[in-house]
């Protein structure tokens, strides 16, 4: 099964897989060959490659998966592979998704909706540190 | 005649500007090839999403409840023109072309009695459009600290639009960038982005998807990304097209150059054997007279 990575700046992976283990959206899917045609939208998370022997892992946030007859292609809007990542991106990813929600919580009262949102993308970066790793700064929620 | 030395100087100086011309063509030469592989790069990202959210945008753009950025907000009253243009000159008339399609594009807009905005991206455009539209500027992003274009610009500037139509400041987004052809030739281009325009070669793909959450969901989520991929690969087209226009512009210039050295060289030499001749003659002529 093919399986391509891609973010807007390159394509960073293009292998033959055995399994794909995507962070989607609605909780984590395995691919494998001859999976119902889908197209989900990623959380932040740790994308798992399983091809023959190898396991590669990459942390992507955001973006989406299509699979499709011949394969897999993850669209990531920013994808490092674990190996490469440093506490400084982690520490980054967090901030962000911490002034996300501190944004959120202070200008949209009104639409609970998009506080969850951003409650749950926080929860989902200390998650990552967590699963490669890394320490994360207490979440302030 | 002018004299020989003021001629010299002159010679002198269109050399050292050749000099200045060739060494900019020949890291406009190397600058573009860097711009061009990160165009390409960038392809299977923009081509893969284009393609899912034409499918998702063509099965929803009928439904009542689609997002506004591709409904659109029911008007097209007010027009947000975001105009991306180079930072540095001395390219021939890559920022001028550019701001010219906007200029005409606002132009029309007025005369239909439309309210116009402009955000522009890059110095070059801003100052251009400065004598006729100042009235209209809302933004400007700065991207002279920019050295290598990265994803993280693009949604710095995708933030910015999004933000703005969130508060209802506009209905219409164009974007206005050049579309990298080959060196010499680049092509102005005016792209609308919001709402999003379903391409007309589209194609309903045969295969049919699952979609997690829903295929509203999924919209709605990707709609802002699209925004931010669409100006992405605006930015990378121009830099490839500045510096492509640049190198060609530079080639022209050091032809020029050239041309001048040769042209002042030959006058150099004829006043140098004019000079020669007189005092030749000077001599004969006193010889003789003794």
């Amino acid at each position: 099964m093919q399986f391509d990575l891609v973010s807007p700046e390159r394509s960073l992976a293009s292998m033959d897989a055995t399994a794909v283990q995507i962070p989607g959206a609605d909780g984590d899917m395995t691919v494998m060959a001859d999976h119902a045609p889908t197209i989900t939208t990623l959380r932040p998370g740790v994308l798992k490659v399983e091809a023959g022997s190898d396991t590669h892992e990459y942390v992507v946030t955001g973006g989406f998966a299509e699979i499709g007859a011949a394969g897999v292609s993850v669209l990531a809007e920013q994808a490092v592979a674990t190996v490469d990542m440093t506490q400084d991106q982690m520490d980054a990813l967090f901030d962000e998704a911490q002034e996300t929600y501190t944004r959120a919580k202070d200008n949209a009262e009104n639409e609970p909706g998009r506080v969850d949102e951003a409650a749950k993308l926080l929860a989902d970066m200390v998650a990552i540190g967590g699963q490669i790793g890394f320490s994360t700064k207490q979440p302030n929620l | 005649m002018p004299n020989l030395k003021d001629l010299k100087n002159r010679i002198e100086s269109v050399k050292s500007t050749r000099k200045i011309t060739k060494a900019m063509q020949m890291v406009a030469a190397a600058k573009l090839r860097r711009a061009q592989e990160a165009a390409e790069m960038s392809r299977p990202y923009a081509e893969r999403f284009n393609a899912v959210m034409a499918g998702l945008a063509s099965s929803a753009a009928g439904s009542e409840t689609a997002p506004k950025l591709l409904s659109g907000t029911g008007s097209d009253q007010t027009h947000l023109l975001v105009v991306m243009t180079a930072e540095r000159g001395l390219c021939g008339g890559f920022n001028t072309n550019i701001a010219k399609l906007a200029k005409a594009k606002a132009a029309e807009l007025i005369a239909a009695g439309k309210t116009v905005k402009i955000l522009t991206v890059g110095k070059k455009g801003r100052d251009q459009l400065k004598r006729d539209y100042e009235d209209h500027f809302v933004g400007h992003v700065d991207m002279t600290e920019v050295k290598r274009m990265s994803y993280a610009d693009a949604q710095g500037v995708a933030k910015d639009v999004l933000g703005r139509f969130d508060a209802g400041e506009f209905d219409v987004a164009t974007i206005f960038y050049s579309k990298f052809q080959n060196v010499v030739t680049q092509i102005p281009t005016a792209q609308q982005i919001i709402p999003f325009a379903i391409p007309e070669d589209f194609e309903a793909a045969d295969t049919l998807y699952d979609y997690e959450p829903d295929e509203e969901a999924i919209l709605a989520d990707l709609l802002p990304r699209g925004v931010a991929t669409a100006i992405f690969s605006g930015l990378l087209e121009n830099g490839a097209s500045e510096q492509g226009a640049r190198m060609s512009a530079m080639d022209n210039a050091t032809r020029n150059a050239g041309e001048m050295i040769d042209k002042l060289t030959i006058e150099f030499n004829r006043s140098r054997q004019a000079v020669i001749t007189n005092e030749l003659i000077e001599i004969i002529s006193g010889a003789e007279a003794l």
